[in-house]
């Protein structure tokens, strides 16, 4: 036993990496899915009807699909149009259409329950189009969403493990090389584990933050 | 003083507003409203609830588009472009609408926001305004509603008439030609609203343009210099409070008075 947590040891400098890539997709992912999420936000909440009607069924149709077939279908099914993206892009561009429109849909039951009164304030002082979203609307949506945001993280960082079967250097692929190369699976994976945890509780740490300064706004 | 060099049969009132209609559906809720409001007059709009009186309100700054009519502010028509024809596209009408200040009954601060930043938000963001400048003014006005100890508070902190005394900080923020107050203290506890009232009184003594939608007798009969009673959407009588309260003309004046006044 301690011989094969030897050998995950000293293959760290190869679980660092599966890390970095591990959180560097995540990070990337959420932050793209935030701002694209806001943006079909502002499309679901549109007044025209075939707007709102188009990017509901976007956002349906990705929240059907599931995410390893989405991952498939980016990585070996986008070339057939002439989109070749390497593994990495791969796994980013699956991740955020994924999460976009469930992050859309997160800050629309969000907006959807705003209170009146300050966006009419807003109106009246003169706010309108994108300053009052930007300013006014989304800023009281992130405060209230953010534990729905926090948990999306936690499920985009473990959904970047499937991104394994399309060959990503993602720490759950990195953890399987290693166990399979040396065959000390318990080591390996419980390693993995070890290192998804402590991200997951650093995001943690984030959404708690982010709602003491919720709670004294409110 | 300024004012005097300028005859007031020359200057525009600040707020005109000539044969206002509104409906919603087929209720009917303005029939042909006109009535001005000079500079620095105070102006209560009185009525019984339904009468219209915050519809009326909520035409002056295009929160609710009226049907018909025209509202000119400083003599310059709201809502529609110079030729009174084409409306405004949403940002024509923003800026309109930044001339205008606005007091709410549920206050309406920005909770996301702390007292200070409530205040200088629109005077950076809408008129484009130097922020130290407006810090600065900001800064003197909360001192004025006596609220300088709060200004790095959130809205969710203060009392409902702390957060009415910033609503009426912020709406002064934007150097407002007109400052319209919808039932300012409608949702404040009794014991609450003399704070507000105090600081109004004040704001029409120094001769703010003032609209003010109110239930608060008191206030009208000190601090306006007329009052206009709404009744079904129509104007009732328009007159000095002095007469309106004492000998009003109409019998439907005497009526509203006996409910409101003297119940």
């Amino acid at each position: 036993m301690i011989r094969e947590f030897a050998i995950v040891w000293a293959n760290s400098g190869q679980l660092l990496n599966g890390l970095l890539n591990t959180a560097g997709l995540a990070v990337l992912g959420m932050i793209l899915s935030v701002l694209l999420g806001s943006l079909l936000a502002v499309l679901l909440m549109a007044r025209s009807r075939p707007v709102s009607l188009s990017a509901q069924a976007f956002v349906d149709l990705f929240r059907c699909v599931p995410f390893l077939l989405l991952a498939y279908l980016v990585y070996f099914g986008l070339p057939s149009l002439g989109l070749n993206f390497d593994n990495w892009t791969s796994g980013l561009v699956a991740i955020v259409f994924y999460n976009t429109a469930y992050m859309a849909e997160i800050l629309r039951g969000v907006w959807r329950g705003l209170p009146r009164d300050g966006i009419e304030a807003a109106t009246a002082f003169g706010f309108q189009g994108w300053r009052l979203f930007l300013r006014i609307i989304l800023p009281q949506v992130f405060l209230i969403a953010a534990p729905m945001m926090g948990n999306q993280m936690i499920q985009i960082i473990k959904d970047t493990a499937f991104l394994s079967i399309i060959a990503v250097p993602e720490l759950t692929h990195v953890a399987s090389g290693i166990q399979s190369q040396y065959y000390v699976p318990f080591a390996a994976f419980l390693a993995a584990v070890l290192l998804y945890w402590m991200i997951c509780s650093l995001v943690e740490a984030g959404v708690f933050a982010v709602e003491r300064l919720a709670r004294e706004r409110r | 003083m300024p004012d005097t060099s300028m005859p007031p049969a020359v200057a525009p009132p600040v707020l005109e507003i000539r044969g206002l209609t509104k409906s919603f559906g087929t209720n009917i809720v303005l029939d042909g409203v006109s009535m001005q409001v000079g500079k620095g007059q105070t102006v209560c709009l009185l009525g019984p609830s339904g009468s219209g009186k915050s519809t009326l309100l909520r035409c002056v700054n295009w929160l609710e588009p009226p049907d018909q009519g025209r509202i000119l502010l400083s003599g310059k028509l709201m809502g529609f472009r110079d030729g009174g024809v084409v409306p405004m596209n949403g940002m024509e009408l923003a800026r309109a609408r930044s001339r205008i200040g606005m007091v709410f009954q549920h206050f309406n601060l920005w909770p996301h926001l702390t007292v200070l930043q409530n205040l200088i938000e629109a005077p950076i963001h809408v008129q484009g305004r130097q922020r130290d400048e407006v810090i600065g003014e900001a800064e003197v006005l909360l001192d004025r509603v006596g609220l300088a100890d709060k200004k790095n508070a959130f809205p969710a902190h203060l009392s409902g008439g702390q957060k009415q005394r910033v609503g009426i900080a912020r709406a002064l923020a934007m150097r407002p030609e007109l400052l319209l107050f919808d039932e300012p203290t409608s949702a404040l506890d009794p014991e609450l609203v003399g704070e507000v009232v105090a600081v109004m009184k004040i704001l029409a003594e120094e001769g703010s343009t003032m609209l003010v939608v109110t239930h608060e007798m008191g206030f009208a009969r000190e601090a306006a210099d007329e009052v206009v009673l709404l009744d079904l959407g129509r104007v009732v009588e328009i007159a000095r409070p002095t007469e309106f309260f004492t000998k009003p003309k109409t019998e439907r004046a005497r009526q509203f008075l006996q409910r409101y006044v003297h119940a």
